[in-house]
């Protein structure tokens, strides 16, 4: 046990730490050279186009130091996007130590600092690597003073690297042998291991990545899930070594798969202890804190009779993504499908993508909300995550939505955009750091509501990338609130329907009508789109409609290729949501989301 | 399910003079293999007798039925005509060239018993002609019409291709009146269309122009429907008008009704109770396999329920009679919202139970069948 290091990559989002994953990789040999590729450990294909890890992966490497010893390393690449930090604190529970990556060009960011409290939590020892050294605009000194004043961490303890280039990656083996202490248990205490992953198989079921604490496990053994106390037998056991490699068994301290035959995905909990169904251990591991969801938006199937297909879906999807919540929902309009609870835009988003392209779900979302309190005046009072069930607003006595702590690391020079931007978004209570020179901290409170939506994408832009975003929730606060509702030719859209500020209420409905504009192609007839609020229309925009789509001739020979032509188009209606009689593509339903660009 | 309506025999002449460089109907220009052609064709009507009772119609397209010597001509009917005792009414009719006809070759056509002649004029005007790679010209087709309508059949089909570029109101204008003067009973005005492996397709790809804007198309179409409806033809598909409702062509007519119909030679198709069949488009391939086996059927589909009814809208919306409500899933909000958004929008009228196109309905027509289905 003495040779097992079990440590995570962290960082703030594109630091490198799936690039440095990749020299790690390579120099122990694990991947011959034709089959390698940069960022081999995004392997998802979403990861790849989006240039960013969304899961988190662990890679177990043999390495052999210089003085001869062999030593198995547990390294599990994480991702940096806020949205995904669950994905972060459950890999932590299975490490001992982390490598805080961060960008010398960059230096400390949001995320950096989130991360790294989080390492603390857990007890873990902190190597700090400054890497991009190669870059020109590399500031070693600079990053080393944030990492003296904004961490509090040693800046003499921390290793020079580019992961790009292949620089100073000896130094960082050393470190992990030297710094990170091997995993404490014992081998002869009853098994505890740590459900930290899973992933459905097809073929093979349930897939489970566990941290083995004590004991040990092997093909054949009875589990015991200690959350439900349901028993399996195992398969198999093996290491991830890019492709699932079968062992033995799984020694105590290690990171590994376990594949027993878990058909039913329902008995896979992330979080669960698994131990022996005969000689069980006395308490399972702490387990994982609740995923509290921020955003909310219900998932349909476009066509209605796909519901248990996209219930289906979904309880697999989720093994591989504990952090989505969802629960049954219904609309009148949409029929019947679930609401769910997710932890920002970008995540919501990945989820959609990820039941589309690996489950095959054609799903339509409805606008994000966060969670409204509402006080009635018959002295009751609800809470609303869905604009579907707002009350009427002749009940209402007074609203309150969500509050967060804003904050906002950026070169000073950044100031003045930054701070109109989160006046915009109805930010008060401004505050200021000076962490490092040079730098700012901006600290504001501000509603939730307003930066779900594409706060981090403007807040990038204005920065040219270097503004970073962090936040926490503090309190409900009284609010102005109105419900907004989309018709398009007449009729609501269910899925548009939105609680918003009654400040906000007029532009929000501008954009969401110039989107819809953009996305319905043009029909047969004239289509008329109106952002309605308490009665009234707020705004609107009209599609014209196409005048012309027919073909000259169609006689006997035509008739085949038409029909097929149609039948083509009507598989690609089933990408649409029919409002009346119009086709709403589904992405509109995302598009709207999303302001335009600035030209 | 064996249908009893009298079936339309379709005949593909595959030959023409020379490729017109707008068109991608099958034809080859070497007129080497027409009696080997004709036999094979013979031979093919003769496996169908089973299939088909009886036709009611008769129409030889192609490629240029004008372009087959008369004695060719002579035998291949005399073969179809073995084949199945047609109709006493029959509808039988012929397409031609303009500068193939002579006052002979039409009296020939009439002892044969052809009763309709479908002329392809497609311009009065020579530039026109030119442009769109026509080998005849308007003194040409001036003097064929003159002779059709001395010596043929008293029921004259015209064709006509409008919307190229650069072509107008004006142009067009003068083009509908000068062939109205000839009394013809039918008009087809189809707008040029681009097929991709054309030479138009292929200019087109690469920027040089070759079709009007669809918006001067659709200028174009709403006109000439205002013009021939003034003058009182009767718009009954959207390519095609008839001086009154016994002249729309009952051939043409079984195509959009999804009625039987047997096509023979290359490239034809057939269907007959919700299955279609298919030639292939070569000669060589046709002959041959009819040599040996008696039958060219290259490709076969059974048409599901839900294929059937998505044919039936589709080609439904293309005439004037449009789709009987019953078909449209009457009980399905979608098709409420539907009807509701047509009549508002002028496109299509509801009466005596069934949901018509308006002019500017067939404008639109493509697409109207996917309002309808879910
Ligand atoms: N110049 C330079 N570029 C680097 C270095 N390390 C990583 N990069 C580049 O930085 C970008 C982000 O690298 P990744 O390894 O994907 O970053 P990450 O931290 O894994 O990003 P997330 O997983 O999305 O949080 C890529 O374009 C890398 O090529 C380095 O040492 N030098
Ligand atoms: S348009 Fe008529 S004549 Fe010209 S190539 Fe086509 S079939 Fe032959
Ligand atoms: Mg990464």
């Amino acid at each position: 046990m003495s040779n097992i290091r079990n440590f995570s990559i962290i960082a703030h989002i594109d630091h490198g730490k799936s690039t440095l994953a990749d020299r790690l990789i390579q120099h122990t040999g694990l991947v011959d050279a034709r089959q390698f590729r940069d960022q081999i450990l995004d392997s998802m294909d979403l990861e790849r186009e989006r240039g960013i890890t969304i899961k988190s992966q662990t890679v177990t490497l043999p390495y052999i130091a210089a003085d001869g010893t062999h030593y198995e390393l547990n390294l599990i690449d994480t991702p940096g996007h806020v949205d995904f930090s669950y994905e972060v604190s459950r890999a932590l529970a299975s490490c001992e130590g982390v490598l805080l990556l961060i960008d010398a060009s960059q230096g400390v960011e949001a995320q950096t600092l989130a991360n790294m409290y989080l390492a603390m939590e857990h007890d873990l020892a902190i190597i700090p690597v400054i890497n991009k050294i190669d870059l020109p605009s590399a500031d070693i000194d600079r990053t080393r003073e944030q990492i003296d004043r904004e961490l509090g961490l040693d800046p003499d303890e921390a290793l020079l690297c580019s992961a790009k280039e292949g620089i100073g990656i000896d130094a960082v083996f050393d470190a992990v042998i030297a710094r990170i202490p091997p995993p404490r248990g014992s081998c002869t205490e009853p098994l505890s291991a740590l459900l930290f992953d899973a992933r459905y198989d097809p073929f093979r079921g349930a897939i489970i990545s566990c941290r083995v604490f004590d004991g040990t496990v092997k093909p054949g053994d009875i589990l015991r899930f200690m959350s439900n106390g349901h028993t399996h037998k195992v398969e198999e056991v093996g290491l991830f070594q890019i492709v699932r490699e079968p062992r033995k068994e799984l020694g105590t301290g290690s990171v590994g798969y376990i594949i027993c035959g878990l058909k039913t995905v329902a008995d896979t909990r992330v979080g669960d202890t698994i131990t022996h169904d005969q000689r069980p251990a006395a308490k399972p591991q702490p387990g994982f804190r609740d995923v509290k969801p921020v955003v909310f938006s219900s998932i349909y199937p476009i066509s209605s009779d796909e519901y248990s297909a996209l219930l289906d879906a979904l309880e697999k999807y989720k093994l591989n993504d504990a952090a989505l919540i969802y629960q049954k929902d219904s609309s009148a309009a949409l029929g019947q499908g679930f609401r769910c609870g997710f932890l920002g835009l970008l995540h919501l988003e990945i989820v959609q993508q990820r039941l589309e392209r690996e489950y095959q779900q054609a799903i339509i979302m409805t606008v994000p909300s966060v969670q409204y309190h509402f006080k009635l005046k018959d002295g009751t009072s609800v809470i609303v995550e869905n604009p579907l069930y707002a009350p009427d607003p002749t009940e209402i006595e007074s609203a309150e939505e969500p509050y967060i702590r804003a904050g906002i690391l950026i070169p000073e020079r950044y100031m003045g955009v930054v701070m109109n931007l989160c006046l915009e978004r109805r930010g008060t209570n401004p505050r200021t750091h000076y962490p490092t020179p040079g730098r700012i901290e901006l600290v504001f409170d501000m509603p939730l509501a307003e930066v779900i939506f594409d706060f981090y994408d403007r807040l990038k832009t204005i920065t040219q990338g270097y503004g970073s975003f962090d936040y926490e929730m503090i309190d409900y606060r009284q609010s102005e609130l109105v419900k907004l509702d989309i018709l398009v030719n007449g009729e609501r859209v269910d899925a548009l329907s939105l609680i918003v500020h009654r400040d906000r209420a007029r532009q929000w409905a501008v954009q969401v009508c110039d989107r819809l504009k953009e996305e319905i192609p043009r029909h047969q007839f004239k289509i008329a789109i109106q952002g309605a609020s308490g009665g009234k229309i707020i705004a609107r925009s009209t599609i014209s409609a196409f005048r012309k789509d027919v073909t000259a001739k169609c006689y006997g020979g035509d008739i085949t290729r038409k029909r097929k032509l149609l039948e083509k188009q009507k598989e690609g209606k089933k990408r649409m949501k029919m409002v009346g009689a119009v086709m709403i593509p589904q992405q509109a339903f995302v598009a709207v989301l999303k302001t335009k660009d600035e030209k | 399910m064996k249908s009893d309506s009298a079936a339309g025999l379709y005949v593909h002449v595959p030959f023409c003079k020379g490729k017109c460089p707008y068109c991608d109907f099958y034809s080859i220009t070497d007129p080497g293999a027409e009696r080997r052609w004709a036999r094979a064709l013979i031979r093919e009507g003769q496996g169908y007798r089973a299939d088909f009772s009886a036709f009611d119609s008769l129409y030889l397209g192609g490629g240029t039925p004008s372009v087959l010597p008369d004695d060719l001509l002579a035998e291949l009917l005399a073969g179809l005509d073995a084949l199945r005792p047609f109709a006493s009414e029959s509808e039988r009719t012929i397409e031609c060239n303009p500068n193939d006809l002579s006052p002979e070759r039409i009296e020939c056509y009439r002892s044969l018993g052809f009763n309709r002649i479908s002329l392809g004029i497609q311009s009065l005007d020579d530039t026109e002609l030119a442009f769109l790679g026509r080998r005849h010209r308007r003194s040409d087709t001036l003097r064929a019409l003159d002779w059709v309508r001395e010596r043929g059949p008293n029921n004259l089909g015209i064709d006509l291709i409008y919307g190229f570029a650069g072509h107008s109101i004006a142009r067009w204008r003068s083009t509908l009146e000068a062939v109205l003067r000839y009394q013809p009973q039918h008009l087809s005005c189809y707008q040029l269309t681009l097929a991709d492996r054309t030479p138009f397709g292929r200019a087109a790809a690469t920027g040089q122009p070759r079709l009007a804007t669809p918006e001067e198309q659709a200028d174009l179409f709403l006109f000439t429907a205002e013009f021939l409806g003034e003058r009182g033809f009767l718009h009954y598909e959207v390519s095609n008008f008839a001086r009154d409702s016994t002249y729309r062509c009952r051939h043409n007519l079984k195509y959009w009704s999804r009625a039987p119909y047997l096509g023979l030679g290359p490239a034809a198709h057939s269907h007959r109770d919700g299955v279609r069949w298919w030639n292939p488009a070569s000669v060589e391939a046709y002959c041959r396999a009819v040599e040996v086996t008696g039958s060219a059927a290259a490709g076969r589909e059974q048409l599901s329920s839900e294929q059937i009814r998505l044919e039936d809208l589709a080609l439904g919306f293309r005439t004037r009679e449009g789709v009987a409500l019953e078909q449209l899933d009457p009980g399905a909000p979608r098709t409420q919202a539907a009807i509701a958004e047509l009549l508002e929008a002028g496109l299509a009228t509801l009466a005596a139970g069934r949901l018509r196109p308006t002019t500017r309905g067939f404008l639109v027509a493509d697409g109207l069948s996917l309002l309808f289905v879910a």
